[in-house]
């Protein structure tokens, strides 16, 4: 590996993805030290920290050059040169909007969530979060990622263990062991790629790129190493029967904690099965096609049927999730571009969507102290916008048309079609699924007569409705308006394509509708 | 019969300053304490941190000289003056420092006297500096019994804890068990290879043909000198001694055995690995894969039950074990050389992780040293927040999380497995760990989950001395510098693959 370090920022007169991980890396220790005194700064300081960095993932929005597949705003440089480990980030039209999305989160989570105790701690924990997860979806180095991906669990468990419902030490600590399980794999699986690029590359490599570009495995030790690195994200995904985890930790997460978690933490394993997975070894992955698409169906399928009887509200939520990722890794292994960027805009669109439900659903346990829907009753009619606020996301996730959840499932549906017909023939039914539990959970908690305890259910205010607003606002714009989302994602996706096809001889079919037109119902 | 003339072996007394200091020290710390009295006790520890930093800052001029010079044997070819043997002696130096200045406090707590305390822990760093340096197998043996005495006594010294005696006093017979195999072991490899000399039976057996069938007797020493030497780095099924004595022993102590008693052991182990049997790795290497597998399995499970914080550590320390047993087993795979810079390094940032801990520990424990359950760290966190964080750091890093040392330190040994193709070991190795992540996390649940204890249970507060908190926060320090840069340690490991031959 050369030992220039290069920078290739752009337009841009700084490495701004170095700076989108530093700088929540360096709020967190700002709010640790802040003084004990004054609870308003430390939160300010937060509050500025992640709005800050927000707003440089919308600049890099702004400057990200649309129609091109390489990775940009680069910079590199060595960090243990003995191991040939180097500081690589950069970012294309996959990792882009998970940037965007993360920067959006927080901040929104910083300031309609409440720890209730001890949030100078609970702040730091967030900060740190953050660095965590834009490091991991920025990382262009299988060890610095997988560093960013291990210390992304740190936080969270402390969060979840710390600021959680009843049950949250377990939860937290089931969270924490079953993803390291899976890490565990992938780590041996990071060590021996880069062992094994040695020959092909003449040094030992991490690097993602020189490895994607240069290293040719063998057809049985690229299943091998692909089967180590998926195991980890099946796990975060996660994957049926690797999810159990999930629910768990959901429910018992504070809801900043749930909404980061459904937000952006799932989508590290989605991300990562794209990226590490499919890009890294196409042979084995569309070898191993089937096992992932059917498990991602079964997930559907599963995730629906289960949170149609769940009576816990939170739980229902985190089993539709179950069913929304699901729906990821079907487009995802359904190796069409469609398909694919389906994929990706549905990571997006269940970030925001999901996101805004945990959102309402906790703003309900503040409330009522309780996420039981039988104790719920009739809130619609003394929290009209309230309840409108949670229509619309509530419909988003069922992925009406108009809505951005319809954007990222007509896709994955439409363009699998062709390579997984009966797959998709199944999974179309986890759609009406949605639409059952979702509404019949509507149904129970809105609607009737609201009973005594129900009758003093506060309306929005004016603090929450502002936290909704971006959320509601995305909702619309992006199931009325993807293109602009589409156009930046998809050269990306086929660029990983096209690898696919030339390592494997594979041919994708034509593309049955023009992406940008057929889901503007 | 002319009067026999005796031929002394030419001394490089330069190279061995570092063991002079120590020794010098020692003495005149006997002397001064035989004949006066009453000395304020922090002094004693003054003094032994001096004689380890002065040792420290000698051995940092060797290793250069050695950069300069090469590597070589002195005296007889019985002491390797090598790389390997600088980075075992610098780790022991200042492991030996920061214990000096963790016990300082502990023993004025226990209202313990304090100069015979240090006078062993320099006498029992001086044996493992011995060992490390040793290219013999009399001098090895010397130098493992200095250490093994002076470990034995210093167990038992909390004198008015039946626990303190009774660990001092298990240690000695199963290590006294221990030192006869490893001796037995020698006289076998003697008997076979007609030398001592570590290097000369490197040499005996890669050069002689032995006849299938007829190396029984070879093959029989190896397997006593291992059994020997993993009695003293603790790996299952050896490990029986550990969660006794270190649960038994002072506090301070148990961190001297975890951190120098392992790094002598495990640097012994390597030296007579790599110089003397590398031909024989067809042989042992098998072995040593069990013992690694049994180490990290076991330890890991066996750590998650306990319910004493010492106790958990004993266990966790010997799953480290089996993680460094990782590299020996990579040495064993021709034409290898990432299995020993992974173990010295592993051994390096272990020995400062476990100081850290067991000090910490030590501060929870309270006086009598009696509270080392789990309940005792219930609210550190608010408590202490301080420690409490530098606990976490050293938890995860034990745990393996990334940047910290612990993970550079997996990684490393992880490495050195997957480059000899031994994916299995690494794998349960890895997944071993996740087991022991649950152990680390029960610690920390404790201190920051888990609400202060009231009423009746109060303990006392926990005071936080200067000298313990500087190890502490030093330990902390090392532990998050090493995980963010590790470049210079992993350049520093695998300069010692040069072993003097």
């Amino acid at each position: 590996m050369s030992l220039l370090a290069s920078e290739m920022h752009g337009s841009l007169p700084f490495p701004i993805l170095t700076a989108l991980i530093l700088i929540p890396a360096a709020g967190s220790i700002l709010t640790l030290i802040s003084s004990n005194l004054r609870p308003e700064i430390t939160k300010l300081i937060a509050l500025l920290t992640s709005v800050f960095t927000g707003a440089l993932g919308l600049w890099m929005l702004a400057s990200f050059k649309t129609g091109e597949a390489s990775y940009q705003f680069t910079s590199q440089h060595q960090w243990i040169s003995s191991w040939h480990i180097g500081w690589h980030v950069g970012v294309d039209g996959i990792s882009l909007f998970l940037v965007v999305l993360t920067g959006f989160l927080f901040p929104l989570v910083i300031v309609g969530c409440d720890p209730h105790h001890d949030e100078k701690r609970y702040l730091a924990w967030i900060l740190l979060l953050e660095a965590g997860v834009m490091g991991s979806f920025l990382s262009l180095d299988l060890f610095l990622f997988f560093l960013f991906f291990e210390i992304v669990l740190v936080p969270m468990y402390f969060l979840i263990g710390g600021w959680g419902y009843d049950q949250r030490i377990y939860a937290a600590t089931k969270f924490f062991l079953y993803t390291m399980v899976g890490s565990a794999f992938m780590l041996v699986g990071i060590v021996t790629t880069a062992l094994l690029a040695k020959k092909d590359l003449g040094h030992i490599s991490f690097d993602l790129v020189e490895i994607a570009e240069s290293a040719n495995f063998a057809a049985s030790t690229g299943r091998w190493l692909f089967f180590a690195f998926a195991i980890a994200f099946a796990v975060k995904v996660p994957l049926f029967p690797l999810h159990t985890w999930l629910p768990d930790a959901h429910t018992q997460a504070p809801t900043g904690g749930s909404v980061i978690l459904a937000g952006v933490l799932l989508k590290l394993g989605t991300y990562g099965l794209l990226r590490f997975g499919v890009y890294l070894f196409p042979e084995a992955a569309l070898w191993s096609r089937q096992i992932f698409l059917t498990l991602a169906v079964i997930g559907i399928i599963w995730g629906a049927v289960a949170a149609t009887m769940q009576k816990d509200l939170k739980r229902l939520v985190a089993y539709s999730s179950v069913a929304h990722l699901g729906f990821i890794v079907l487009g995802t292994f359904a190796f069409t571009a469609e398909a694919m960027g389906g994929g990706v805009m549905q990571m997006i669109n269940h970030g925001v969507s999901t996101g805004a439900l945990f959102l309402l659903v906790g703003m309900i346990y503040e409330r009522r102290h309780t996420r039981l829907i039988s104790e719920l009753k009739g809130l619609q009619k003394v929290a009209p916008i309230f309840a409108a606020a949670f229509m619309v996301v509530m419909l988003s996730s069922i992925g009406v048309p108009g809505l951005n959840g319809f954007v990222g499932e007509f896709l994955v549906l439409i363009g699998s079609f062709a390579t997984a017909r009966w797959w998709v023939v199944v999974a179309a039914t986890g759609v009406i699924l949605a639409a059952l539990y979702l509404l019949w959970a509507y149904q129970r908690v809105f609607h009737g007569e609201p009973d005594e305890a129900n009758s003093t259910f506060r309306e929005l205010r004016l603090r929450e409705g502002l936290v909704l607003l971006p959320f509601i606002g995305l909702i619309i714009f992006c199931g009325v308006y993807p293109k602009p989302m589409l156009d930046r994602i998809e050269p990306s996706v086929k660029a990983i394509l096209v690898r696919v096809e030339e390592k494997t001889g594979y041919v994708a079919p034509e593309p049955v509708v023009l992406t940008t037109e057929g889901e503007e119902g | 019969m002319g009067a026999q003339t005796m031929t002394y072996p030419s001394i490089d007394w330069l190279a061995i300053t570092p063991i002079i200091i120590l020794l010098g020290g020692m003495m005149i710390n006997l002397v001064i304490a035989a004949l006066t009295r009453a000395w304020p006790r922090a002094w004693y520890a003054i003094g032994t941190v001096e004689l380890a930093v002065a040792a420290l800052i000698v051995e940092m001029f060797l290793w250069h000289d050695i950069n300069k010079d090469g590597a070589r044997i002195i005296i007889n070819n019985a002491i390797s003056i090598d790389h390997f043997t600088m980075f075992c002696w610098i780790g022991i130096a200042g492991a030996l420092a920061l214990v000096s200045l963790s016990t300082a406090e502990y023993l004025r707590r226990e209202s313990l006297e304090g100069p015979e305390v240090y006078a062993l822990y320099i006498c029992a760093a001086l044996g493992a500096m011995i060992m490390t340096a040793s290219n013999d197998m009399i001098v090895l043996f010397l130098g493992l019994e200095t250490l093994s005495i002076a470990l034995y006594v210093l167990a038992s010294s909390h004198r008015r804890r039946a626990e303190s005696q009774e660990s001092g006093l298990k240690y000695f017979i199963l290590g006294g068990f221990a030192s006869a195999f490893f001796l037995y072991g020698i006289a076998l490899i003697y008997g076979s290879t007609g030398t001592t000399n570590i290097s000369g039976i490197g040499n005996v057996l890669s050069t002689e043909v032995f006849i299938k069938g007829d190396d029984a007797m070879l093959l029989a020493g190896i397997a006593l000198l291992i059994v020997g030497l993993a009695f003293k780095v603790a790996v299952v099924p050896f490990h029986f001694w550990t969660p006794d004595v270190y649960q038994g022993a002072p506090t301070p102590v148990t961190s001297f055995m975890a951190s120098v008693g392992k790094f002598a052991a495990f640097a012994a182990l390597l030296r007579v690995v790599a110089t003397a049997l590398p031909s024989r790795a067809e042989d042992w290497r098998p072995v040593i894969w069990v013992l690694a597998i049994l180490s990290v399995v076991v330890g890991s499970v066996l750590a998650v039950v306990q319910t004493d914080v010492k106790r958990m550590l004993a266990y966790s320390s010997i799953s480290h074990a089996g993680f460094m047993m990782i590299g020996i087993e990579s040495i064993g795979h021709s034409g290898d050389v990432d299995g020993l810079p992974a173990t010295l390094m592993y051994l390096m940032i272990y020995s400062v992780l476990v100081i850290g801990t067991f000090t910490v520990v030590s501060l929870v424990t309270r006086t009598g040293d009696n509270g080392s359950d789990i309940g005792s760290f219930r609210g550190l966190g608010k408590e202490r927040p301080a420690l409490a964080l530098a606990m976490t750091v050293f938890l995860l890093a034990q745990a393996g999380m990334p940047l910290t040392s612990g993970f550079i330190a997996k990684f490393g040994v992880i490495k050195a497995a997957a480059t000899n193709h031994s994916y299995a070991i690494a794998i349960i190795a890895m997944v071993a760990s996740v087991i022991a992540a649950l152990l680390y996390l029960r610690i920390m649940i404790s201190m920051w989950l888990s609400d202060e204890e009231s009423g009746d249970d109060k303990r006392e507060a926990i005071k936080v001395p200067f000298t313990a908190g500087f190890v502490v926060a030093g330990s902390a320090f090392f532990t998050l510098l090493v995980g963010v840069w590790p470049g210079w340690l992993i350049d520093a490991s695998q300069a010692a693959l040069q072993l003097a031959k």
